[in-house]
């Protein structure tokens, strides 16, 4: 039942936010900070509660913390199945996270229609919750649906002078993917009525079904392409710098650090479980693709002079490692993947966030027109600074914990791709530190009055500050977290192995 | 007070977190406090710890101060491992540190960003130490890469201009091409013997792994391609010149007596696996020799005092790899010592000139400062008698020792080193004699305070007497077997003695007496050449520009718009074309809807018909 509250209170507060502008224009940001409170509360509180495991049904695998199913549309086996484990309580806590970081950012950034803003804010993340915890794949496809659409209002309505044409090829590129994914799904479940007479949708079922290894080869690409077109990866990429550089800095901050990870997960919870033979076959090509993608976006990132569209083709080569170690297969190079995913959507976020607050400042995004904001702004450089170092995986912070992890992994299973994925080592300093050299250092170019940032950006930007330390440091609790789920995963794999 | 080991890195770090969080409302006397203090207090402790270890006859010493990670068979510790060749690092590192902190309040006094500048370097400090402690690979490349940072942040420090931030980028950028090798030796090894403890990977290598298999070489080679990296050797070693744009204690301390020979300590502390891999040790020898006499030509010919000073740093540490080649372990941990001790001594005078003749590098419109700074003068006459290895300095000592193993492993090895140490002696004098002799050609404005002049008089003592420092290391490497050449008296020891006698009276010649002039040799059509081909550290940097800079840029931009967009564009392009096509038909005529009708109704049919 907590589950469900989960994603209705973020819908519910987003229908409150919407409303309560007309007490206030300034009121639906208070009441979207009071809904991720409570929000909060709510997955800390269920998370001490499933420390003791004994209060969970027997039935339950140990791997899954929580599970809520009743049945919706009975005629063709749907229904409202909810279930978390670790994976799903580490990207929920970092929904949230992220959830006030964008609140917090879009606070004096937004001026117009601030009630639907925070409402297609909250229920995008309402639907990003309920993609991190859905286990029936038709309500999994409904919230991954339900999920774009706020987004696409989000970049369309507060987005930049090109906002349009962005909001619409993130809506193509995301839709014409996923409908590949509803024909693999429709199909998988068809395949399974014909086995067992049954319509179900269920995640836990359909796991049994038997599929004829070149069919379900093709239903694994179904899901492949949609997951990686939202991770994203090469050459499915090109949405994600439109989207980021149009998108007003809220948006920005869920699209990098929460949307994009939907994508991973779902190769994680889906295409890996449900098409485990498939997956080990496509895994050369997938881990080829995720190689590529690191090192070409680390390329592109570099070329970039709109500090913003720099930071998307980052986040693409970030996402590379993860595509790399999911399909590496072994514990170090998951365990990787998952680190990444959460260090990386902190970090992002808070570059997006610093380009944000200069764009505030500023009232530009190229590079070329900043230059010795250093003296200007102190605080958000120092800022700048530390997280340009966390993203090109300086050790001690959680990136690298990420990226090192993928790497030991995915050199026990190629030697030659992790060699030049490896490369990006470089790469990454020569784009993240032409950030720092471009926008903070030499002569200062901008004549004006200037404030560093302020109480609510340094308490913000200090909370993400600690959490990529905390990741850098001490990554142990994360990994004891989702270790169960990635066992799991690797169960799949040992099986076979056998076969 | 061994159980306080943990405690050495992170007092600087603290100095670090405090000057950052804190820096801009602390007035300059308690940043001084804080900054060199930490440093201070963490050199105190090393100093117990060694007193206790040197009592406790060496033992090595660990201290896991808490869990990082552990999955699967990977389990990383923070973890420290002391022994005599981790306290000899300890020494340098704090004990150098301390000295350089010290003089840096004096001489950075003036500077707007006063604070930043100690956070920097305690931040360094604490990672340098972090990097000499680790008991584990990942926890060194911790340390490895946080010296990088350390570097990188202290090169760039004055972020005005925009040549110093593009010589901080290079040296995070070459520098990071060796760690990218290691992080890949890191793998390897891993995958191979299933952990990265370093002692417990040593002694799984040697028992595991046949001298000369492939495995050993391979992770010999990449952890060589680090080393060659921080190092600053042949072909990563175009960075350290540039890197001279940092403040000069910032040079003094991470580009001469530390993080430097960082490749130097990775080499000697991973040496089993060296021993294992005999052609990639032969490298490592021939690197050293290779760098030590391109660097030292280099050296000869440069005329900014603080680039004479880099490129014999690139030598010097040359000699510390090959005497890690030929398996001189001890003495090349040894010159790491002492060069430590001298070469600091020579930046922190270089900085004192430096600053007394509003920041002018070139050495040439200097001249005569022998009366007007009579203690930056005896500074640099024992700094650079300690270089050139003059003997009873602390440089001869470790000079000697690797030149004479060098001459029992090869004859040619041995010519080349005399042959640099030879130029040693001419660039070091050359420097002296065209800076403190000669007429005076600019007054004094400000000499040093007692901030500044301690520090140097310190380090004079121990670049001088500094040779008896030395900790014995037979407890961490093999000995060396003993060919039986007792080298005391015989001609290869006196002409080791001689030769930077000769280089330092050519240049007499040279630049004392004016019996030659360098002016007029230059002149000469393949001298000036050469001249040209040694200022520019061989071309290296062109060499890299043209090969590997510029076509990375014109790549990268070309491709600003990424080509694989154009892919869905021309998608775009085609559905709007065929879109413009079909609405083009919708003309609202009644004449041209029944026409379209009839014509494909007839087409209908003659498809039915002929098929």
């Amino acid at each position: 039942m907590i589950l469900t509250a989960l994603i209705a209170v973020l819908f519910l507060g987003g229908g409150a936010a919407w409303f309560s502008e007309r007490r206030s224009p300034g009121t639906p940001r208070w009441v979207a900070i009071i809904t991720l409170s409570f929000e909060a509360l709510l997955a800390a509180g269920h998370y001490a509660r499933t420390e003791s495991t004994d209060l969970l049904p027997a039935s339950l695998s140990p791997v899954w913390l929580a599970d809520f199913s009743t049945p919706w549309i009975p005629r063709f086996g749907i229904s409202f199945h909810l279930a978390a484990d670790g994976l799903s309580l580490l990207l929920i806590a970092l929904t949230i996270v992220l959830g006030f970081m964008a609140v917090s950012s879009s606070w004096t950034e937004i001026r117009n229609r601030q009630g639907f803003f925070f409402f297609n804010l909250l229920s995008c993340l309402a639907g990003t919750v309920g993609v991190f915890l859905a286990v029936d794949l038709f309500l999994f496809f409904f919230f991954w649906e339900l999920m774009i659409i706020p987004m696409y209002f989000l970049i369309s309505i507060w987005g930049h002078e090109n906002r349009t044409y962005a909001a619409i090829k993130f809506v193509i590129f995301t839709q014409v993917s996923s409908l590949l994914m509803l024909l693999a799904i429709v199909v998988f479940v068809l395949i399974s009525h014909n086995q067992s007479g049954l319509y179900t949708f269920d995640y836990f079922k359909l796991q049994n079904t038997r599929i004829d290894p070149d069919l379900a080869f093709w239903l694994m690409l179904g899901f492949f392409i949609a997951f990686t077109v939202k991770l994203p990866a090469v050459p499915f990429h090109t949405w994600l710098p439109d989207a980021h550089t149009q998108a007003p800095t809220g948006g920005s901050v869920i699209l990098a650090g929460v949307l994009l990870k939907t994508g991973a997960y779902g190769l994680l919870r889906f295409v890996i479980p449900l098409f485990p033979e498939a997956a080990l076959r496509f895994a050369p090509i997938a881990m080829t693709l995720g190689a590529v993608s690191v090192l070409y976006a680390a390329v592109m990132a570099y070329a970039q002079s709109d500090l913003k569209r720099l930071i998307a083709y980052t986040s693409v080569s970030h996402m590379g490692f993860i595509l790399l170690g999911i399909f590496s297969w072994n514990l170090l190079a998951l365990q990787g993947a998952v680190i990444t995913m959460l260090a990386h959507g902190i970090s992002a976020s808070a570059l997006f966030m610093m380009a944000g607050a200069l764009q505030e400042r500023l009232h530009t995004r190229e590079m070329g027109n900043m230059g010795g904001l250093w003296s200007a702004f102190p605080r958000l450089s120092a800022l700048a600074l530390f997280f340009a170092m966390a993203s090109l995986g300086l050790p001690g912070l959680g990136n690298f914990i990420g990226e090192f992890l993928v790497l030991l992994g995915a050199y026990k299973v190629s030697v030659l791709l992790t060699s030049a994925t490896a490369v990006v080592l470089i790469l990454a300093p020569v784009y993240s530190l032409i950030i720092i050299q471009k926008a903070l250092q030499g002569p200062l170019k901008i004549q004006l009055a200037l404030s560093d940032l302020n109480r609510r950006e340094l308490t913000s930007f200090s909370l993400l500050v600690f959490i990529t330390v905390w990741l850098g440091l001490f990554p142990q609790a994360v990994l004891n977290v989702s270790e169960p789920a990635l066992k799991q995963l690797l169960q799949d794999f040992v099986a076979m192995e056998h076969r | 007070m061994l159980g306080l080991l943990g405690w050495v890195p992170l007092i600087p770090l603290m100095g670090f977190l405090i000057l950052v969080m804190a820096g801009d409302q602390l007035s300059r006397l308690i940043i001084s406090w804080v900054g060199a203090g930490s440093v201070a207090v963490s050199a105190l402790l090393a100093t117990l710890i060694g007193f206790e270890f040197l009592d406790g006859d060496m033992q090595p010493y660990r201290h896991i101060v808490g869990s990082w990670m552990t999955i699967d068979d990977l389990s990383v510790p923070f973890g420290f491992y002391l022994d005599a060749l981790s306290m000899t690092m300890l020494f340098v590192v704090t004990g150098v540190g301390f000295l350089i902190h010290v003089y840096s309040a004096g001489f950075m006094e003036d500077d707007p960003g006063y604070a930043r500048f100690f956070a920097y370097m305690n931040l360094f400090v604490s990672a340098m130490l972090v990097l000499v402690l680790a008991d584990n690979l990942v926890l060194l490349y911790l340390g490895w890469e946080g010296v990088g940072l350390g570097s990188y942040l202290l090169i760039g420090f004055w972020y005005d201009e925009p040549n110093n931030g593009y010589a901080a980028r290079k040296a995070f950028v070459m520098t990071r091409i060796g760690d990218t090798a290691m992080a890949l030796g890191l793998f390897l090894l891993f995958t191979q013997l299933h952990t990265l403890d370093i002692q417990s990977l040593l002694s799984l290598a040697s028992s595991q792994w046949a001298p000369g298999a492939v495995l050993p070489v391979a992770s010999a080679a990449l952890l060589l391609g680090g080393a060659v990296g921080k190092s600053a050797q042949l072909p990563l070693q175009t960075w350290l010149p540039d890197a001279m744009a940092g403040p000069t204690p910032v040079s003094a301390l991470i580009h001469a007596a530390t993080m430097v020979t960082a490749g130097v300590y990775l080499i000697a502390r991973t040496h089993p696996l060296f021993l294992l891999a005999p052609t990639v040790q032969l490298a490592v020898a021939v690197i050293g020799a290779l760098t030590l006499l391109v660097a030292g030509c280099s050296a000869l010919v440069q005329t900014d005092i603080k680039r004479i000073l880099a490129y014999s740093t690139i030598s010097q540490i040359g000699y510390m790899f090959l005497a890690l080649g030929v398996g001189a372990w001890s003495a090349a941990i040894f010159h790491l010592l002492t060069h430590a001790f001298f070469k600091a001594l020579l930046f922190l005078a270089a900085g004192s000139v430096i600053s007394c003749f509003h920041h002018e590098h070139n050495i040439f419109k200097m001249g005569g400062l022998r009366k007007a700074m009579p203690l930056t003068f005896w500074s640099f006459m024992i700094g650079s008698a300690a270089l050139a290895a003059l003997p009873l300095t602390s440089g001869y000592y470790s000079k000697h020792e690797i030149l004479l193993a060098a001459f029992d492993a090869s004859p040619v090895l041995w010519a080349v080193g005399l042959l640099g140490a030879l130029i040693t002696g001419i660039y070091s004098f050359r420097l002296i004699f065209v800076v403190f002799f000669g007429a005076q050609s600019q007054t004094v404005e400000k000499k040093p305070g007692w901030l500044m002049s301690v520090p140097l008089l310190l380090l004079a003592g121990l670049a001088l007497f500094g040779g008896m420092l030395q900790i014995p290391l037979n407890s961490v490497f093999p000995v060396l077997i003993d060919q039986g050449n007792d080298h005391t008296f015989n001609l290869v020891s006196v002409i080791t003695v001689a030769s930077p006698i000769i280089g330092l009276l050519i240049a007499v010649l040279f630049y004392l007496t004016g019996t030659f002039s360098a002016q007029r040799l230059s002149d000469g059509g393949l001298a000036g050449t050469l001249r040209q081909f040694f200022l520019s550290g061989w071309g290296m940097d062109a060499l890299y520009e043209t090969l590997l800079v510029r076509p990375f840029i014109t790549l990268s931009t070309m491709n600003k718009n990424d080509v694989v967009d154009g892919l869905y564009v021309g998608v775009a392009w085609l559905v709007r074309g065929l879109h413009r096509m079909a609405s083009a038909t919708q003309t609202g005529r009644v004449r041209w809807y029944g026409a379209s009708m009839v014509f494909g109704a007839v087409f209908i049919i003659a498809i039915g018909l002929l098929s």
